[in-house]
């Protein structure tokens, strides 16, 4: 579950909310903060971090957080 | 490479606003400019700036201008930064028939001149245009020139008509941003993934490559601007050390990697030349140091170039003190530019205000790097200004003269000033605005003016009275030094609006023969008295006493002259 470690520390960082903690379920209804441009901003951070780069589609069927990781993880080990 | 929204988001989080300089910045786009917004607020905290930001709709600027009621008439922006992506603007020229397609940048250019038109019929600011990202679609490939209805052919011609558009309104500005996709590279600036998925024109990186490069222009404007490049000598202005390799091993010119240095001094002379100072910093000893410049055939830099050459082996931020004691302009307008990082990180540590690059190891790369930093921005340019150097040159003489005469008068006497006193002549519109936007120390309200408000107080003589004060004496022409502009205030008070000199003729006296020129004034119109008024700011605390010193009186927060019962004050220039 490193990902998703990681992944929480980017959403801290770019939704400025030290406290955040999402799990594999969490969905943009449920912070306040995860808009459409901060999700944008959550994007590029994860890619930068991972060093990886996302479809078009890709971006776009993601449903919550699980699915963004599972996203990553295809792609690391691709 | 690209700077990191990101980073330079947490970069502004941290800074503490303290008495920063504060304006008023509308942006209408023809894209989605959120993202923008947020990284011009960003870019300004980063330079001290504090930005009100009015970000209107995504793409309404045509009714923004229009309607009366729109949001922007409601702001009163300093700035106006219309922005517009060729993207955007190649799907509405693909939706256009053959014809207008060949009369696309015609009507384009009709169109924003009557945007233009309208909005300075409405409200007083600077305008601020994109030029056009040059956007080739590949539909004509290279034969692009020979079709009036390619997208290709249409963007240059819209270029040109945008300088022309530049050229014609005095408070319109073009923004390059072609030079910044140039720098960073088409593939860098735009995430086609993203401009799918949510509109993006650009990557969001390539935002905060924006606001940076805007923020330095508009902060030109609001007084933040570099005036002096210091440079070190060894390894920063040729390659090797001179001491030791001598004048026929530096490497310069032809030599080794000589060509590095050759062209980062090529680029220094053309900063002189507009009118940048520079200066020399060098733990060397004098004569070695000064020998390239005086016998070397390829060094571009000469010692008529340097305003002020400082070699020695005392510390540099001792030495780069001394620079500033006698260029007497503030450390945060100067430029450092040093290859030993320890150098760097003492001036850092001791002058944090002044600039300090962190230079790349391979010197090829300095001058690409340098370029990138958008240091030299400036909101004005007149002819004077290459002569800058030579008048801190004569400053030096002037302080040895000084050295030798005891007293003061006798000192003052000796100079043989000769002053001219008169109101604003247009040839010299563009220097006197720039010294309302440049002047930081003595300057008493601190009020910054364009060349086009500086001409309309100058015809406007029923309410305005304004002064240029230039200044010679016999080593050499200071040129116009010192501005006022007074204003009517009622049958009885003159009101000093605007009072700025140039630091470098301070303790001459001018101000005193100013103030004789300006109560003759207000007794020719019949005045009975001048007002001034002093603003504070972080800089201007020279200026503090200033219209006490002179006899004005203080009375609830405004100083008053009266003009009937004055002394002409003493002072020694013709």
């Amino acid at each position: 579950m490193d990902i998703l470690n990681d992944v929480n520390a980017i959403f801290r960082d770019v939704l400025e909310n030290d406290d955040l903690v999402i799990t594999p379920d969490t969905t943009s209804a449920d912070v306040e903060e995860w808009d459409s441009l901060n999700h944008i901003q959550l994007v590029v951070s994860i890619e930068k971090h991972f060093k990886l780069k996302f479809s078009a589609n890709e971006i776009r069927n993601w449903k919550n957080v699980g699915e963004m990781c599972d996203a990553i993880s295809l792609k690391l080990s691709a | 490479m690209l700077i990191d929204f990101q980073t330079l988001k947490s970069q502004a989080k941290g800074i503490q606003k303290n008495n920063f300089k504060k304006a008023k910045i509308a942006i209408l786009g023809n894209y989605t400019t959120q993202f923008l917004a947020k990284s011009i607020e960003y870019s300004g905290l980063k330079h001290s700036l504090e930005f009100e930001i009015y970000n209107a709709e995504y793409d309404q600027i045509e009714s923004e201008i229009y309607d009366l009621n729109s949001g922007l008439y409601n702001f009163n922006a300093d700035f106006v930064f219309i922005t517009i992506s060729s993207l955007k603007l190649q799907s509405k020229f693909y939706a256009l028939s053959a014809e207008k397609k060949a009369s696309f940048c015609r009507d384009y250019i009709t169109d924003l001149t009557n945007l233009i038109n309208v909005l300075n019929s409405r409200i007083k600011t600077k305008i601020i245009i994109n030029n056009l990202e040059i956007l080739n679609d590949q539909v004509f490939g290279n034969f692009y020139a020979k079709v009036d209805q390619s997208f290709v052919s249409n963007i240059y011609d819209l270029n040109a008509g945008l300088l022309q558009l530049a050229r014609t309104f005095d408070n319109l500005y073009l923004f390059d941003l072609n030079g910044l996709i140039q720098y960073y590279g088409t593939r860098h600036i735009r995430d086609w993934s993203q401009y799918v998925n949510a509109d993006l024109h650009y990557s969001l990186d390539f935002h905060a490559a924006i606001s940076e490069k805007l923020v330095a222009f508009i902060g030109a404007f609001l007084g933040a601007i570099k005036k002096c490049v210091i440079v070190d000598l060894d390894n920063t202005m040729w390659g090797g050390i001179i001491g030791d390799d001598g004048l026929q091993g530096i490497q310069i010119g032809s030599l080794g990697i000589g060509k590095s240095y050759t062209e980062l001094q090529k680029w220094i002379k053309q900063l002189k030349e507009r009118g940048v100072i520079v200066a020399v910093c060098s733990k060397n000893t004098e004569s070695i140091a000064k020998e390239p410049f005086e016998k070397h055939p390829e060094m571009v830099l000469k010692l008529d170039d340097i305003a002020v050459f400082i070699a020695n082996w005392e510390n540099k931020a001792d030495n780069i003190r001394a620079i500033q004691q006698i260029l007497n302009i503030g450390f945060d307008s100067m430029v450092f530019l040093d290859d030993n990082p320890a150098e760097r990180a003492i001036i850092r540590q001791n002058l944090p205000a002044v600039c300090v690059p962190e230079l790349p190891e391979d010197p090829a790369l300095y001058l690409d790097y340098l370029k990138s930093l958008h240091l030299f921005e400036t909101a004005s340019f007149s002819t004077g200004d290459k002569d800058r150097t030579k008048q801190y040159q004569e400053e030096a003489q002037r302080q040895q003269l000084q050295f030798t005469v005891t007293n003061i008068e006798d000192y003052l006497k000796s100079l043989q000033m000769e002053i001219v006193i008169e109101p604003f002549d247009p040839m010299d519109i563009p220097r006197i605005a720039q010294l309302t936007q440049r002047s930081n120390q003595f300057n008493l309200r601190t009020i910054r003016y364009s060349e086009v408000e500086i001409r309309d107080m100058a015809t406007d003589s029923s309410n305005y009275f304004t002064c240029s004060v230039k200044l010679k004496d016999k080593f050499g022409d200071y040129g116009l030094i010192s501005v006022l502009i007074l204003k009517r205030l009622n049958s009885e008070s003159l009101f000093i609006d605007t009072w700025v000199m140039s630091c470098r003729v301070l303790k001459r006296g001018v101000e005193n023969a100013v103030v004789n020129y300006c109560v003759a004034l207000a007794k020719n119109n019949g005045f009975h008295q001048l007002v001034g008024e002093y603003i504070s700011t972080a800089k201007n605390d020279l200026v503090r006493e200033h219209y006490p010193s002179l006899g004005f009186a203080d009375k609830e927060g405004f100083w008053h002259l009266d003009v009937q019962n004055f002394k002409p004050l003493i002072h020694y220039i013709n």
